[in-house]
C-alpha cells in the first residue's frame, strides 16, 4: 500500500485512495468514461483538456501504452482515476507502462477509489468541479481550491488545443480531393480516415477564418470535435456560416456544434454528458442503429418533429441517441452539410459509423 | 419494425438430458425462450425429453412434450401440432441436429413449417467446418488451416504441409468425442486411425495447431435490420488447447486494446453476416498470436449456447430472451433493456465489475479417466463470480467450486518449484492452484508463462495475490487496513485463518465485524452506472458504497446448490426455482443466493432480489446481514438446494439465521447414522445392519458379524461418493485405505448388502401432523445402483397396494421421527417381503422434478409454502394440493419412467459398470399408456432407439443367469440371433433357448481367425449388448473389454437383468407398431378430471386421448 491521495468535489463529496501517476495536484472537471478498452485514446483525446477523467472500468493500464495509438500529440486530461492500474503491461504492441506515461505527461492520478460510487454521484448531480491531490491531506483545504477552481460553461478551450501552425496529412494512394480541417482539438484518426479515401487534409488552426480555409482551395471543408463550450465558439462558428454552400461541410461532435449554432440553433449543457463507446445512435432516414464512440458534454438543441428552415435553407436532425434522444445529427438539405454529435473516427469505439466519411467524399465528388 | 403477425405458433426444441458440455444453461434460454413467446401471445409447443428442467413444467408452454428429440419423434409432434414456426436457436447442438435431420427428411417443408432464428442454410455455413473456412475465405478472415482426410497416409502427408503439433477432429463425433492433439508422426498415426474409425463418416479433420495462442469469445446479436451488438467479450485465462468449457474465462477481455478488440468485433460480425444468421445470438471464438497479435477465427456457433447464458449472467443482458423477440421480427431498437427500463436493448453492455468463471469437474467419480484437458470438454458444470477486481472476482469462483482443497493455498508449506512447474505445465483440473504453487515455489512469472502460456497480466494478479498473502502472514497483528485489503482481493476467512496462528473463520469475521469491515453489494446494471437500474441484482465487493435497497414486503432468502456436479445438478435448481415463484405468489420478496450461470434461478428476473454468491457460511452470512438491514427477513430456506444449503444449515442458526422447514436439528438426525438409527428403532423400522468403523480391524469385524457382502462408504456424502460393495477382507483393506483418504474427519460406514432387493424412491411432504405422499418410485435396477443411476417407474408396475401402504406408514413414521417440515425423500429397499430403509434425506431429492410431472402435482412449490407454515389441509383446500396424494393414482393413469444418461462416451476407457457410486449426469423421461412403450421411449431419449430385431449378445455372472432365462427366450422367440459366451450359452441351451457362443476376448482369435466378441461389435454386428459384471466388482477384463467397444460403438449395453426384462417389454412395444406422442398437459388432464371424480382419460397406444381433454 503506497502513498495516498484525496479526491474531493465541488458539492464535498470525498474519495481517499492511493496516488496515480504524477504525483500534486490537479484541478478540472469530474467525468466518467464507460469505454473498458481504449484507455490510450482516451487520454490522448483534446477533447478532454481540463477533464478530470474516471474510467469506471476498473482494470486500466494492462496493455501499457504504445507508439500507434495516441490520438494526438499528448495527454490531455487534466487528472485521472482508476480502481486498479496495472502493475504490469501484457501486449506485444506495448513500450512502455501506463504509470510511466502519466508521470512523464505530469498527469496527476489517483487509484484504489471506489469509481463506481463517483461515477453514481456524477449520474445523479451531474458533472462538477472536482480536485485530486496526493500532497494536500486536509480536505476543507482542498475543496476550498476546487470552489476557486473554473468550470465548463463559457470556457474557450479550442484555443488551448489547437496546432500552432497549419499541417498537412497527404492522401494514401491517389489523391482526390482536398480537405480544409479546422483544428478545435481533432484526433489524429479523422485525417487518417480522410487519407484513407484520398483526401489530401489541411489542418488548420481554430483561428482560421473562412477566407483561410477556402486559401487551400478546398472541395470540401472539416470541423473536427474538441474541448469547451460550443457557446464561445464565436470564431469557428462564423468561419463555418461562412462557407456554407461555398463547399461541402462535415462536422463531428464540437463540429457537429458549431455547425447547429452557424445554423440559428443554440447548444446546451448535458447533465453529466455522452462518454463511452456503446452509445446507440439512430439514423433517423434508414433507422439502422450504429454503436457508437461519445465524448461530448454540451448538445445541440435542434427539433425532432422534421425540417426547419434557417438562413442556409432547410435543415433536420438526422441522428438521435436512443438512450436519452439527444440530438446527435444534422443535415442540411439545401446546402451540402452535416455534422455528427459522436465520433465515426472512433478510437477508442466501434466502426460502426465510418461510412460517414464516405458520405462526405460522395458530397465532394457531387460537388 | 414491428413484430411479424403471420406466426401464431411456434415449436420450440429443448437440448435434453444434460450431459457433459450441454447442461442447464439450455433450460435457462429454453424457459426464457417459452416465456417470451407466450407474453407474445403465441401457442407454444415444446419438447424436450428432460424432466427436471423449469421449460418442461406445464404453465410454461401450451402443450410440453416430454418425448425423444428425435427426428421421428418431433415429426410426431409436428404433425399433431402443426406450428407456424420452429425455433431451434435456443436448444442447443441437440435441437439444431435434429432441426438439420428434419429439413433433410422434408418434414419441414411437408407441414409448411417455418425455421425463424437461423435458416438451414446458416445453420450448415456455422456448424460445417469446411463450409466455415469457405465463409472465412469469403471476408477474409485468417483461420488455421487444415485438411481433410480419409486415410492414414493422407493424414501423414497434411502433417508435412501443416507442420506439429496438429489437432485432429474426427467429423461428426460425439461431443467432439476422439479430438484432439498429435505432436509427433506415431501419436498422429495412432490418433488418425482411432479418429477414423470413430467417424461415422471415416473422416478426420487436420487442422493447424494454434497451441498456446490467447483465446477469446464474443457473444454476438443481430436482428432482421442488420443490426448487430456484442453483449460480451470473453477471454480464457487458460490458452488455446482448453476447449472453453473447460477453461477458466473471464469478462470482459482483460488484455486487449482498443484497436485489437475493435478488430476482433468487425471480424464477428462479417462472420454473423456472412453466416446468414437472420436473427439472435451467435458465439464467435479466435485465437490471437501473444508474439504477433494475428487474429485466426477459430469457430461460430449459430445460436444460444453456455457462453452466452454466461454472458447473460455476466452483463445482465438477457440473450435468449432477446433472441426469442428478434426470431418473432422485433428490431433491437424496440427491445426495452429491462434493467434500466428506459435505454433500449440495442446498446453493448459496460462493465464496471470482473466477471469469472471457473469449470466444475468430476474426475474423481470416474477412476482411469484422463485429466489432462484438451479440445473437448470434461467438465460437469460452472460457477461464476463478479468482483470489483479480477482478485476478488477469482477467489470467490474458487471458492464457489466447494471442491475440497481449491482454495488458493497460501499457507502450507512450500513444494518443489521443477515439480510444480510440471503440474502447472499440464492443462488438467486443478492447474491454476499448480501455477499459484509453483509461484510460491519460487518459479518466475516468465518461467510460469513459457510453462503455462499463461498471460502475463494474469501470473501478476496471481503474485499479487501471493504479496497480499504474505503481508497478512507477517503482520503483527490484523489491523483495519491490512484485513481491508485482503478481503478487497477475495481472501475468505477460511484463508486469511489459514495464515495466521492459532485461529479460526469464526475468529476472523469476528475481529472483521469488531473493525467494521463488511462487504458492501453493488449491482448489475448492463451500463457501469450510467443509468440507474430498476433490478436488484447484486453481487459483494469490498469496495466503499452499499446499493441495496430497502424493502417492503418480508423476504425469504433461498439459497441454490451452486455448481452442477455429478450427484448435484438442474433438479435442485428447479425447486429453487418453484419456490421463487410460489413464495413471491405468497406475499414474499424471494431473494436467491446462487453462483451457477447455467441456471433459471440465477436469471434475474425469476426471485425479486438475485445475489451471485458463492454458498460458503461467510458470504452467505454477509447476504443475510445485508438482507436484514434492508428489511424483515422471515427466513431462508435451506432444503431444496440439495447437500449445499444443507450442510450450512447448523452453521448458519448458530449465527443467529433463522431457518424456515425442517430444523438443523432435525436434519442432524437424518444425517447421522446414529441418531437415525435410533429414529428407526423408535419407529420399528428396519435398517440393513450396520456398524460405524474407524480402522480396517473396526470394520473387518462388523463384516464378519454381519457377513459379505457389505457395503462401505464415508459418512456424510451427496452423490454416494467413495461408495463400494465390498465381497471380502482384502477387498475391504483396499477400500479402507483408500477411502480414509477421501474424507479423514468421518468415520467409514460398514452396511449389510441387500442382495437382490428391489429398491423404492419416495418423496413426501410433512407440516408437522400429516404426511402428503408425492410419488412411490420402483427402480428397475436391483439395490446397488444408485438410485440416481437406475431407471424408475412411476406409478410402480410390481409393488402392490399393501407394500404402497407399508411405505406410506414407513415414510410418515420417519418424517414424524425425524421431525420435518417440508420435504423428505427416503429410499426403502424391498428384500424378499421385508421392507429396509436405506437413507432418508430431508430435503427436496433430485426425483421432485419427475414427481410433480408424473403425478400433476406442484410438490416444490407445496413443499416451499409448507416450510413457511402452511398446513397440508390449507393447501389442498387452496387446490394446490389434491385430495389423496400421488401414490393413489387413477387406475390407468400413464405410466412414466425416469432413465438416467451416464457420460461414458466422455471417458473412453472408463469401465461403464453402474455401482453404488452415482456417475450419471442427467435423466430423461418417458410417458405412456403401458411401461414397455414409456420404457422404450425412456430408452430412446437416453441412448437412441431399442433393437427390434437383429443380434443380441449376452454374457452374464452366475448370480444373474438364473433371471436370464426367460427375457433371452422371449430374445429368441421375437427372431433375435442370440449370441452368448460359453457359460451362458450352456445355461441357456439347457433351458432351450438356441445361442450360438462367441469367443471371449480373454481367449482370443480362433486358429483360423475366429473373430472375438468385442471383433464383432467393433464390425458393428451386434445389435444389444447385455453384460453383467462378474462377480465382486472390480474391472474384469472381458466385461470391461465389451462395454467399452459397446460405448464405442453406441450400441445399447444392457448391465443389469432388471434392465434387460425392461427392455424385452419395450422391444415388444416398438414391435407392436406405432408409438404416439402425447402432451403432459393431457396426462396431467386425466389425473386431475380422474381425481375429481370426472371422466377418466385414457392414452391409447397412439397417445390419442378420449374423455376431457
Ligand atoms: N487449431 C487449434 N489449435 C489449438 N487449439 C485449438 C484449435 N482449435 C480449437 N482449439 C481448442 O479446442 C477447443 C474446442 O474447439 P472448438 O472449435 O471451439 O470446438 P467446439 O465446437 O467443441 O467448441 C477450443 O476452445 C480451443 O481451446
Ligand atoms: N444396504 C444396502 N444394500 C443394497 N444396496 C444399498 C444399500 N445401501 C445403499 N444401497 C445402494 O446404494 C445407493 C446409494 O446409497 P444411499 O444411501 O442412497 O447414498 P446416497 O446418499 O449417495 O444416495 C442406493 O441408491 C442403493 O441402490
Ligand atoms: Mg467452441
Ligand atoms: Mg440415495
Amino acid at each position: 500500500m503506497t502513498e495516498s491521495a484525496i479526491l474531493v468535489l465541488e458539492d464535498g463529496r470525498t474519495f481517499r485512495g492511493q496516488a496515480y501517476g504524477s504525483r500534486g495536484e490537479t484541478f478540472g472537471e469530474a467525468v466518467f468514461t464507460t469505454g473498458m478498452t481504449g484507455y490510450q485514446e482516451t487520454l490522448t483525446d483534446p477533447s478532454f483538456h481540463r477533464q478530470v477523467v474516471v474510467q469506471t472500468a476498473p482494470h486500466i493500464g494492462n496493455t501499457g501504452i504504445n507508439d500507434e495509438d495516441d490520438e494526438s500529440r499528448r495527454v490531455w486530461v487534466a487528472g485521472y482515476v482508476v480502481r486498479d492500474p496495472a502493475r504490469v503491461p501484457s501486449s506485444w504492441r506495448a513500450k512502455r507502462s501506463l504509470d510511466d506515461e502519466l508521470s512523464a505527461n505530469q498527469i496527476v492520478g489517483i487509484s484504489g477509489i471506489d469509481t463506481r460510487a463517483l461515477t453514481r454521484h456524477l449520474r445523479d448531480r451531474g458533472a462538477m468541479r472536482v480536485g485530486v491531490s496526493s500532497t494536500e491531506t486536509d480536505v476543507e483545504a482542498l475543496l476550498q481550491r476546487v470552489l476557486a477552481s473554473p468550470g465548463m460553461e463559457g470556457t474557450d478551450l479550442a484555443g488551448e488545443v489547437t496546432t500552432a501552425e497549419p499541417y498537412v496529412v497527404k492522401a494514401l494512394g491517389d489523391k482526390r480531393f482536398t480537405v480544409a480541417a479546422m483544428d478545435l482539438g481533432i484526433k489524429a484518426s479523422t485525417p487518417r480516415y480522410l487519407a484513407a479515401r484520398g483526401c489530401e487534409v489541411h489542418v488548420l488552426p481554430s483561428t482560421a477564418s473562412a477566407a483561410d480555409l477556402l486559401a487551400v482551395n478546398p472541395d470540401g471543408i472539416f470541423f473536427s470535435n474538441g474541448p469547451g463550450d460550443p457557446a464561445t465558439a464565436d470564431g469557428p462558428v462564423a468561419a463555418l456560416a461562412g462557407v456554407l454552400g461555398v463547399k461541402p461541410v462535415f462536422g463531428i461532435c464540437f463540429g457537429n456544434q458549431v455547425l447547429g449554432r452557424a445554423l440559428g440553433f443554440g447548444t446546451y449543457k448535458l447533465k453529466f454528458g455522452h462518454r463511452g463507446v456503446n452509445q446507440p445512435v439512430q439514423d433517423l432516414a434508414t433507422g439502422r442503429v450504429a454503436i457508437t464512440s461519445h465524448n461530448h458534454g454540451f448538445a445541440v438543441d435542434a427539433p425532432f418533429d422534421g425540417p426547419v428552415t434557417t438562413p442556409h435553407g432547410r435543415v433536420e436532425v438526422s441522428h438521435v441517441d436512443l438512450n436519452d434522444r439527444v440530438v446527435e445529427g444534422l443535415r442540411c438539405l439545401d446546402v451540402p452539410a452535416f455534422s455528427v454529435q459522436y465520433h465515426p473516427e472512433a478510437a477508442p469505439g466501434p466502426h460502426d459509423a465510418v461510412e460517414l466519411f464516405d458520405r462526405f467524399t460522395e458530397l465532394m465528388a457531387a460537388g | 419494425m414491428p413484430r411479424r403477425t403471420d406466426i401464431r405458433s411456434v415449436l420450440v426444441i429443448g437440448s435434453g438430458p444434460i450431459v457433459i458440455g450441454q447442461a442447464c444453461e439450455f433450460d435457462y434460454s429454453g424457459t426464457q425462450a417459452c416465456r417470451v413467446l407466450r407474453e407474445e401471445g403465441m401457442r407454444v409447443a415444446l419438447i424436450n425429453s428432460n424432466p427436471a428442467t423449469i421449460m418442461t413444467d406445464p404453465e410454461f408452454s401450451d402443450a410440453t412434450y416430454i418425448e425423444p428429440i428425435t427426428p421421428e419423434y418431433v415429426e410426431k409432434v409436428i404433425a399433431q401440432e402443426r406450428p407456424d414456426a420452429l425455433l431451434a436457436t435456443l436448444g442447443g447442438q441437440t435441437a439444431l441436429n435434429v432441426t438439420v435431420a428434419l429439413h433433410e427428411r422434408g418434414v419441414l417443408e411437408r407441414y409448411g413449417v417455418e425455421l425463424i432464428g437461423a435458416s438451414i442454410a446458416a445453420i450448415h455455413a456455422g456448424e460445417d467446418r469446411q463450409a466455415f473456412k469457405a465463409v472465412c475465405d469469403a471476408i477474409g478472415a485468417d483461420y488455421a488451416r487444415s485438411t481433410l482426410v480419409r486415410t492414414v497416409a493422407e493424414g501423414v502427408d497434411a502433417a508435412g504441409e501443416l507442420g506439429y503439433p496438429l489437432v485432429l477432429r474426427p467429423s461428426f463425433t460425439l461431443g467432439g468425442a476422439g479430438s484432439g492433439f498429435a505432436h509427433d508422426e506415431t501419436e498422429l498415426r495412432a490418433m488418425v486411425a482411432a479418429g477414423l474409425s470413430a467417424s461415422p463418416v471415416h473422416e478426420v479433420l487436420v487442422e493447424e495447431s494454434v497451441l498456446g495462442w490467447k483465446e477469446y469469445e464474443l457473444e454476438v446479436m443481430r436482428d432482421r435490420e442488420d443490426n448487430c451488438v456484442v453483449v460480451c467479450s470473453i477471454e480464457n485465462f487458460d490458452p488455446m488447447g482448453v476447449h472453453t468449457g473447460d477453461s477458466i474465462t473471464v469478462a470482459p477481455a482483460m488484455t486487449l486494446t482498443d484497436r485489437e478488440y475493435q478488430q476482433m468485433r468487425d471480424m464477428a460480425f462479417a462472420v454473423i453476416r456472412e453466416v446468414g444468421v437472420e436473427t439472435g445470438g451467435s458465439n464467435i471464438q479466435f485465437a490471437v498470436d501473444p508474439a504477433s497479435g494475428r487474429q485466426v477465427v477459430i469457430e461460430m456457433n449459430p445460436r444460444v449456447s453456455r457462453s452466452s447464458a454466461l454472458a447473460s449472467k455476466a452483463t445482465g443482458f438477457p440473450i435468449a430472451k432477446i433472441a426469442a423477440k428478434l426470431a418473432l421480427g422485433y428490431t433491437l431498437a424496440e427491445i426495452p433493456n429491462d434493467i434500466t427500463a428506459e435505454t433500449p436493448a440495442s446498446f453493448e453492455p459496460s462493465l464496471d465489475y470482473v466477471v469469472v468463471k471457473i469449470p466444475r469437474f468430476a474426475f474423481e467419480k470416474f477412476p482411469g479417466a484422463d485429466t489432462t484437458l484438451t479440445t473437448h470438454m470434461k467438465s460437469v458444470g460452472e460457477v461464476m463470480a463478479l468482483g470489483r477486481c479480477f482478485t476478488e472476482a477469482l477467489q470467490k469462483a474458487v471458492r464457489s467450486l466447494e471442491a475440497k482443497g481449491a482454495e488458493l493455498d497460501f499457507a502450507s508449506p512450500i513444494g518443489d518449484k521443477a515439480e510444480w512447474l510440471a503440474a502447472a505445465a499440464r492443462p488438467h483440473d486443478r492447474r491454476l492452484q499448480a501455477v499459484v504453487q509453483a509461484m510460491r515455489a519460487g518459479a518466475s512469472p516468465t518461467e510460469l508463462h513459457d510453462a503455462t502460456g499463461i498471460d502475463p497480466w494474469f501470473l501478476d494478479q496471481l503474485v499479487l495475490l501471493s504479496e497480499v498473502a504474505a503481508e497478512v502472514r507477517d503482520a503483527p497483528q490484523l489491523d483495519p487496513t491490512r484485513l481491508r485489503w485482503a478481503k478487497r482481493h477475495g481472501f475468505s476467512d477460511v484463508q486469511i485463518a489459514g495464515l495466521r496462528d492459532g485461529v479460526g473463520e469464526d475468529d476472523i469475521r469476528r475481529l472483521r465485524h469488531a473493525l467494521g469491515v463488511r462487504p458492501v453489494f453493488k449491482t448489475v446494471d448492463t451500463c457501469a452506472a450510467e443509468f440507474a437500474a430498476r433490478t436488484p441484482y447484486h453481487y459483494s465487493s469490498y469496495d466503499e458504497e452499499d446499493e441495496v435497497e430497502a424493502s417492503e414486503r418480508p423476504k425469504v432468502l433461498i439459497l441454490g446448490s451452486g455448481p452442477n456436479r455429478i450427484g448435484q445438478g438442474v433438479e435442485f435448481d428447479y425447486s429453487c426455482v418453484h419456490a421463487c415463484y410460489a413464495l413471491h405468489d405468497a406475499g414474499y420478496d424471494t431473494v436467491m443466493i446462487n453462483c451457477n450461470p447455467e441456471t433459471v434461478s440465477t436469471d434475474y428476473d425469476t426471485s425479486d432480489r438475485l445475489y451471485f454468491e458463492p454458498l460458503t457460511c461467510e458470504d452467505v452470512l454477509e447476504v443475510v446481514a445485508a438482507e436484514q438491514r434492508s428489511g424483515e427477513v422471515v427466513g431462508v430456506v435451506v432444503q431444496l438446494g440439495g447437500q449445499t444449503p444443507l450442510g450450512l444449515a447448523q452453521r448458519l442458526k448458530d449465527e443467529g439465521v433463522p431457518i424456515v422447514g425442517t430444523a438443523p436439528e432435525a436434519i442432524h438426525l437424518a444425517e447421522e447414522r446414529g441418531a437415525f438409527g435410533r429414529v428407526l428403532a423408535a419407529a420399528g423400522l428396519l435398517a440393513p445392519k450396520h456398524g460405524l468403523a474407524r480402522s480396517y480391524d473396526e470394520a473387518a469385524a462388523i463384516a464378519a458379524e454381519i457377513g459379505y457382502p457389505v457395503l462401505v462408504r464415508p459418512s456424510y456424502v451427496l452423490g454416494g461418493r467413495g461408495m463400494e460393495i465390498v465381497y471380502d477382507d482384502d477387498h475391504l483393506r483396499g477400500y479402507i485405505d483408500r477411502a480414509t483418504e477421501v474424507s479423514p474427519e468421518h468415520p467409514v460406514l460398514v452396511d449389510r448388502f441387500l442382495d437382490d432387493a428391489c429398491e423404492i424412491d419416495v418423496d413426501a411432504l410433512y407440516d408437522g401432523s400429516e404426511l402428503f405422499l408425492g410419488g412411490v418410485m420402483e427402480h428397475i435396477e436391483e439395490a446397488g445402483i444408485h438410485s440416481g443411476d437406475s431407471a424408475c417407474v412411476l406409478p410402480p408396475i410390481t409393488l402392490g397396494r399393501a407394500d404402497v401402504a407399508r411405505i406410506r406408514q414407513a415414510t410418515e413414521a420417519i418424517a414424524a421421527g425425524v421431525g420435518v417440515r417440508g420435504l423428505l425423500n427416503v429410499q426403502f429397499a424391498l428384500a424378499g417381503d421385508v421392507l429396509y430403509v436405506l437413507e432418508a434425506n430431508p430435503r427436496a431429492s433430485r426425483t421432485v422434478p419427475f414427481v410433480a410431472k408424473a403425478t400433476a402435482v406442484p410438490l416444490a412449490k407445496a413443499a416451499a409454502l409448507v416450510m413457511l407454515g402452511a398446513s397440508i389441509a390449507e393447501l389442498r383446500r387452496e387446490g394446490l394440493l389434491p385430495a389423496g396424494d400421488g401414490a393413489d393414482l387413477p387406475f390407468d393413469a400413464a405410466i412414466c419412467v425416469k432413465e438416467a444418461v451416464l457420460p461414458w462416451n466422455r471417458f473412453t476407457g472408463v469401465d461403464t459398470v453402474l455401482g453404488p457410486e452415482m456417475k450419471s449426469t442427467g435423466e430423461v423421461m418417458g410417458v405412456d399408456a403401458g411401461f414397455g412403450t414409456a420404457f422404450a421411449k425412456s430408452q430412446e431419449a437416453a441412448y437412441g432407439a431399442l433393437p427390434t430385431k437383429g443380434r443380441v449378445f449376452v454374457s452374464v455372472a452366475n448370480r444373474d443367469k438364473r433371471h436370464l432365462i426367460f427375457p433371452a427366450k422371449r430374445l429368441a422367440d421375437l427372431g433375435f440371433e442370440v449370441l452368448a459366451t460359453v457359460g451362458t450359452a450352456e445355461v441357456l441351451r439347457r433351458n432351450g433357448v438356441p445361442s450360438s457362443v462367441v469367443r471371449k476376448v480373454s481367449d482370443g482369435r480362433g486358429p483360423d481367425g475366429e473373430p472375438t466378441i468385442v471383433d464383432r461389435i467393433t464390425a458393428g454386428e451386434v445389435d444389444l449388448i447385455v453384460n453383467t459384471p462378474f462377480g465382486n466388482s472390480g474391472q474384469r477384463l472381458d466385461g470391461y473389454e465389451i462395454r467399452t467397444a459397446a460405448v464405442i460403438r453406441g450400441i445399447p449395453c444392457l448391465t443389469t437383468v432388471q434392465a434387460l426384462g425392461a427392455a424385452v417389454q419395450g422391444i415388444e412395444a416398438l414391435r407392436a407398431g406405432d408409438i404416439g406422442v402425447a402432451p403432459l398437459q393431457r396426462h396431467h388432464t386425466g389425473i386431475v378430471s380422474a381425481r375429481d371424480g370426472g371422466p377418466v382419460v385414457v392414452l391409447d397406444a397412439s397417445g390419442e386421448a378420449e374423455g376431457n381433454d
